[in-house]
């Protein structure tokens, strides 16, 4: 009898804990989940994709052009949908582009602006409110909310890009022989707290794909999907990528590629 | 952009939340940028939300806030068609405001 009324509360006392011990797992899983839920449709992003929608009409360069007439593959001056299509093969510059190579393609053939000048700082360092280029890439990405990713495979040349970016993707390079498919290619990995996405795999890769650009808290700014790979590759300990590159685009198109048909959610709202 | 406040008030019952996301860099003084020169504080100290007439909210701020502030608070036995305004002042002496209608 009295060895029974024990036992109750003792089971109790058990459920309770491990009701608790999930709630905390569940938080330290990600934290970044809740202060989504918090933020709401709020995000920081709004006042960069405001800039990047002035910026895209501004006239500027020793052409004072503005963008408007930018072709981003769906025709000069298209832009809603855009980003959802991209990288892509364009057939006056005969090459594969993604958003930022493109940007920088308008901004210099549109407004006559150096090449050099715009890649000397294409993203934000510490105590920087942001580049022109963050916008921009803000702006166009926005107008892609909620369409699926098309990544366009038809040109020869959006194959060829494609293969180039596996190939690299598993490539071992550097002084730690590190390959993005070392921490990239296996599912339910985490360095820290963040959870790597398996970017072969069509889910991971779509979730990912997807939610870039996107408002970094812990930096109180938007990064780009070319800030992305630039990072990655420094903490490979590689040679930089620069923004538009052959190496940074065929990365991008392997992994929109792999998450065809997710629906963009960028920019998103990350650590 | 500098200056500018995005607010949005919805109101449940006789009570509206107010959520205000403000645009601003935040800097503590104790940072120093790629080159290693210091970045001066810049931060905002006083914010005031007031609902028509009447100061609802009041606060002092300091250097510990993130940057691009995200304040939501609660609105007891506010109206459909109230106007909330959310008001900023920083160390520099620059202000910012914003307002929204509940609803």
């Amino acid at each position: 009898m009295s060895a029974k009324s024990g036992f109750v509360p003792l089971l109790r006392t058990l459920s309770v804990c491990s009701l608790l011990f999930a709630v905390a797992a569940e938080a330290q899983d990600d934290p970044f989940a809740e202060y989504r839920e918090m933020m709401g449709d709020d995000n920081p992003a709004i006042f960069v994709i405001e800039e990047g929608a002035e910026l895209w009409t501004k006239p500027q360069g020793p052409k004072q052009a503005s963008l408007e007439q930018c072709d981003l593959g769906l025709g000069a001056g298209v832009v809603k949908g855009a980003y959802a299509q991209l990288p892509r093969y364009f057939d006056d510059t005969r090459q594969v582009m993604d958003l930022e190579g493109r940007l920088i393609h308008c901004m210099v053939s549109l407004q006559g602006r150096d090449r050099s000048d715009i890649l000397r700082k294409p993203y934000s360092g510490t105590g920087d409110m942001g580049t022109e280029l963050e916008a921009l890439a803000s702006y166009v990405a926005d107008q892609s909310m909620g369409m699926p990713i098309a990544t366009p495979q038809d040109h020869p040349a959006e194959k060829a890009t494609y293969a180039m970016g596996k190939e690299l993707f598993f490539y071992r390079a550097g002084p730690y022989d590190f390959s993005c498919a070392t921490c990239h290619r296996q599912d339910e990995k985490r360095i820290r707290l963040q959870n790597l996405p398996n970017l072969t795999a069509h889910a991971n890769a779509g979730e990912a794909y997807s939610s870039w650009p996107a408002y970094r808290i812990s930096q109180g700014l938007v990064r780009t999907m070319g800030w992305r790979m630039q990072n990655c590759a420094k903490q490979q300990r590689l040679p930089q990528l620069l923004p538009g590159s052959e190496a940074v685009i065929s990365l991008i198109t392997y992994m929109s590629v792999n998450g065809s048909g997710t629906e963009m959610a960028a920019p998103g709202l990350k650590r | 952009m500098a200056g500018s406040i995005r607010i949005r008030a919805t109101l449940t019952g006789d009570v509206a939340e107010v959520k205000a996301l403000m645009r601003h860099p935040m800097e503590t003084g104790q940072r120093k940028d790629s080159a290693g020169n210091k970045i001066p504080a810049h931060f905002i100290t006083e914010v005031k939300a007031t609902s028509g007439d009447k100061t609802v909210l009041q606060a002092h701020w300091g250097a510990a806030v993130s940057q691009n502030p995200f304040l939501s608070f609660r609105i007891k036995g506010a109206k459909a068609g109230d106007t909330v305004k959310v008001q900023w002042l920083d160390n520099k002496g620059q202000t910012g405001a914003g307002e929204a209608t509940v609803k």
